[in-house]
C-alpha cells in the first residue's frame, strides 16, 4: 500500500512537479473502491494536503490553492494553444499590465515577436480591451525607471531587413559603453538612459546583433556581462532582441528547477506552446547546451500526467 | 471633405499613360497635361496609372516626371502622386534628416491621421528607407523634442469612442498640475499626449477646460518664442481642430514676406483626398478672401496651376 499512497500522493503534484497525473488519479478511483480505509491512509500520509486531527483529517488551504494551480496547468496550455497568436500575445501582455506580473512578459512579447506579429498582437489588444497597448503600459510603468524602455520596446515597428550600417552599430557600441559608465551601477539609471533607450527600441534586430558584437570589441565584455545582475529588464530586453534562443532557454530551466515560483511555471507553458512552431527546435540545442541536458528528459521527469504530455508534444524530440 | 473631383467616366488606364508619356516626350514638357490628368485622379487610379507605366514603358512614372519638371513644382506632383502613406514616409524623412524645431509635419502624420494611416506611413517608410520612422527620429532629433516626437510617432493609438471620464478629470489636472510648474517636457504630458485615444484626449481637454476655467493651449502659451511650446500646441490642435490647425499653416506660409512652399506643397496634397474644402472654408471665414485668390497671388506658373487644380479650381 505503501507504493500505491507514494504514486497518489505524486500524482496530486505532492512531491513537486507540475501538472497532475489524471490516469493514475482515475485508477486510483477503481483501486480503492469500496476501501474507505484505503483512502484514510492516504489521507494521513500526505501531511502537505491534510492536517490531521485525532478523528478528521482537515485539508489543508494552502493546498487546495496549488491544486488548482496544478489542475488547471493543462487546461491553460490547451487554451492557450488553441487562441489566435495575436490574441494570445494580447492576453499575455494585459496580465502583465492589470495584475503585479513581472515586466518580462512585456519585453519578452515586443521582442521576440516579428514586427507584424507585434502589430497584430496590438490590433488585438485595441480590439479586445479598448485601449492602445502602449497607453495600459505607460500608465501601469508610470513611476518606473524602465518606464520609457517598456513603451518603447511594446510601440516599435522595425525595420526586419538585413541590411545595417556598419559605423553607425560601431558608434552606438561605444555609446553604450558611455552609458554603462555613466550610470556607474546604479540601480534603475541605465535602464532610463535616453540613449539606451533609443538605440534598444527603434533600431533593427540585426543593426543590434552587429551592435553587440563591436561592443565585445571595444569593451572586451560582452554586454551582457555589463548588465547582468544590474538591470533585469535591460538584460532580458538586450537577450530578447539579439539571442532569444538563448533567452528562451533559460527561462526554461527556471521554471523546471525545485522551487521555481509559479510566475517561472506558468512561463513553461507560455514559451512550448509560442515557440513551439517557430524556433523550439534551436530552443532544445541551446538547451542541452548550455544546461548539458537533453529539455524533453528533465520535463518528463518532473511534470505528470496530461500537462507533461502536452508539454512534451510541443517541445518536441530529437528525430521527430 | 475632399476638393479632389474626379470626372464621371474617366478613361482608360493605358490612355492616360500614352498621354502622361506624350506629355514630355520631345522638346518642352506639356505640365497643363500632367496636371489636368493627375490631379483628377484618386489614389487608387493613380496607383494604377504608376504600375501600368511602369509595365509598359520600363521605367517609374515618378522618375521621369523627375526628369522633366523640376523645383517647387516637381515636388508637388510628386508628393500628390505618391500613395498617402507613401507620401506621408516621404515628408516624414524629410523633415527627420533635416529637422528643426518649428518642423510640422511629423506632427501633423502622427496626430492628424487616423492610427492605421500612421501605421501604413511606418509600413512605406520600411519599404522606402530600409529602416523604421522612429529610428531615424530618434537618431536625428535631439532633447526634449525627441523624447516628445519619438513616442509620438511610434504610438498605435485606440481608434474607438470609449472613454474614461475620471481618467479625462484626473489627467487634466495632472495636465495641469505640470503647465503650472512649467515641467512642459515632463514625463506625464508627453505620455498622455503620445499614448491616449483622439476620443480620450478630447474628453480630456474638455475636463480642462471645465475645471480650470480656460483652454488648454491658452496656459501653453507662457513663452510666445519657446518651440517646444509651440509644437505642444500644435498636436492639442491637430486632435480637437485640424482644419483651423491647418489654415493657420496656409495662412502663415502665405503671409509675410515670401512663401513657404514646403509648408503650402505639404498640406495642400496631404489634404486634397480629405478636408481641403472645410480648410478653404475656413480660411475663407477668417482671411475674408477665398484661399484660391490667396494661392494665385503668391505663387506662379505651373506651380500655382498644380496648386489651384487641388484647390479644386476648375
Amino acid at each position: 500500500m505503501g507504493d500505491e499512497v507514494q504514486q497518489l500522493t505524486r500524482a496530486f503534484s505532492g512531491m513537486g512537479g507540475l501538472g497532475v497525473d489524471e490516469s493514475t488519479m482515475v485508477s486510483a478511483l477503481a483501486q480503492w473502491r469500496k476501501q474507505p480505509e484505503k483512502r484514510s491512509g492516504f489521507r494521513k500520509a500526505f501531511p502537505d494536503f491534510f492536517k490531521s486531527h485525532s478523528e478528521i483529517d482537515r485539508s489543508r488551504e494552502e493546498f487546495m490553492l496549488h491544486l488548482v494551480a496544478e489542475f488547471a496547468r493543462f487546461k491553460n496550455l490547451m487554451v492557450l494553444w488553441a487562441m489566435h497568436p495575436w490574441e494570445r500575445d494580447a492576453r499575455l501582455a494585459h496580465h502583465m499590465v492589470h495584475q503585479a506580473h513581472p515586466a518580462a512578459i512585456v519585453v519578452e512579447v515586443a521582442c521576440t515577436r516579428s514586427a507584424d506579429e507585434l502589430l497584430g498582437a496590438r490590433r488585438a489588444y485595441q480590439a479586445l480591451f479598448h485601449h492602445s497597448l502602449e497607453e495600459d503600459v505607460a500608465y501601469r510603468a508610470k513611476d518606473k525607471p524602465y518606464c520609457n524602455l517598456l513603451v518603447g520596446l511594446v510601440s516599435a515597428y522595425r525595420y526586419e531587413g538585413p541590411r545595417v550600417n556598419e559605423d553607425v552599430a560601431r558608434a552606438e557600441a561605444k555609446a553604450l559603453g558611455a552609458a554603462v559608465k555613466r550610470a556607474g551601477g546604479v540601480a534603475g539609471k541605465l535602464v532610463a538612459d535616453d540613449e539606451v533607450v533609443r538605440i534598444l527600441t527603434t533600431r533593427s534586430k540585426a543593426h543590434l546583433v552587429e551592435t553587440f558584437k563591436y561592443y565585445k570589441e571595444i569593451h572586451g565584455r560582452r554586454i551582457e556581462e555589463d548588465l547582468a545582475r544590474k538591470d533585469d529588464t535591460l538584460l532580458e530586453a538586450v537577450l530578447c532582441l539579439a539571442a532569444p534562443v538563448k533567452y528562451f532557454s533559460q527561462v526554461m530551466e527556471a521554471g523546471l528547477r525545485d522551487g521555481a515560483d509559479n510566475h517561472a511555471k506558468d512561463a513553461l507553458t507560455r514559451v512550448a506552446v509560442t515557440r513551439s512552431d517557430a524556433d523550439m527546435d534551436d530552443i532544445r540545442a541551446a538547451y542541452q547546451d548550455q544546461f548539458g541536458a537533453k529539455l524533453e528528459d528533465v520535463v518528463a521527469a518532473k511534470a505528470h500526467g496530461h500537462y507533461r504530455d502536452a508539454l512534451l508534444s510541443l517541445v518536441g524530440a530529437a528525430g521527430k | 471633405m475632399a476638393t479632389l473631383t474626379v470626372p464621371a467616366t474617366i478613361p482608360p488606364v493605358e490612355e492616360d499613360c500614352e498621354q502622361l508619356r506624350k506629355a514630355f516626350q520631345g522638346w518642352g514638357t506639356n505640365e497643363k497635361l500632367i496636371i489636368s490628368i493627375l490631379t483628377h485622379r484618386d489614389a487608387a487610379q493613380r496607383r494604377a496609372i504608376r504600375r501600368w507605366y511602369a509595365d509598359s514603358y520600363g521605367e517609374e512614372l515618378l522618375r521621369a516626371l523627375s526628369d522633366e519638371i523640376h523645383g517647387k513644382f516637381e515636388k508637388a506632383v510628386i508628393l500628390w502622386t505618391l500613395d498617402p502613406a507613401e507620401r506621408d514616409a516621404e515628408l516624414a524623412n524629410e523633415e527627420a534628416r533635416k529637422w528643426h524645431p518649428g518642423g510640422r509635419a511629423l506632427v501633423e502624420i502622427a496626430c492628424a491621421r487616423t492610427p492605421a494611416q500612421l501605421f501604413a506611413a511606418r509600413q512605406a517608410y520600411h519599404d522606402r528607407f530600409k529602416r523604421a520612422l522612429e529610428e531615424d527620429v530618434a537618431a536625428h532629433v535631439t532633447g526634449d523634442f525627441r523624447k516628445l516626437l519619438v513616442p509620438l510617432v511610434s504610438a498605435y493609438r485606440y481608434d474607438g469612442p470609449e472613454v474614461n471620464t475620471s481618467l479625462a478629470h484626473s489627467e487634466a489636472k495632472i495636465l495641469h498640475e505640470k503647465i503650472h510648474k512649467k515641467a512642459y517636457s515632463d514625463d506625464e504630458i508627453i505620455r498622455i499626449l503620445a499614448t491616449r485615444s483622439k476620443s480620450q484626449l478630447l474628453a480630456t481637454f474638455n475636463s480642462y477646460k471645465d475645471q480650470f476655467s480656460h483652454p488648454i493651449n491658452k496656459d501653453l502659451k507662457a513663452d510666445p518664442k519657446d518651440e517646444f511650446l509651440a509644437t505642444l500646441r500644435a498636436i492639442i490642435r491637430c486632435f480637437t481642430c485640424p482644419d483651423r490647425y491647418f489654415e493657420k499653416v496656409i495662412r502663415l506660409a502665405l503671409g509675410g514676406m515670401g512663401t513657404d512652399e514646403n509648408d503650402l506643397t505639404r498640406v495642400i496634397t496631404t489634404r486634397a483626398e480629405v478636408d481641403l474644402k472645410v480648410i478653404k472654408e475656413a480660411y475663407l471665414k477668417r482671411n475674408s478672401v477665398p484661399l484660391e485668390r490667396a494661392v494665385a497671388k503668391d505663387t506662379t506658373r505651373d506651380y500655382e496651376d498644380i496648386l489651384l487644380a487641388l484647390l479644386g479650381a476648375e
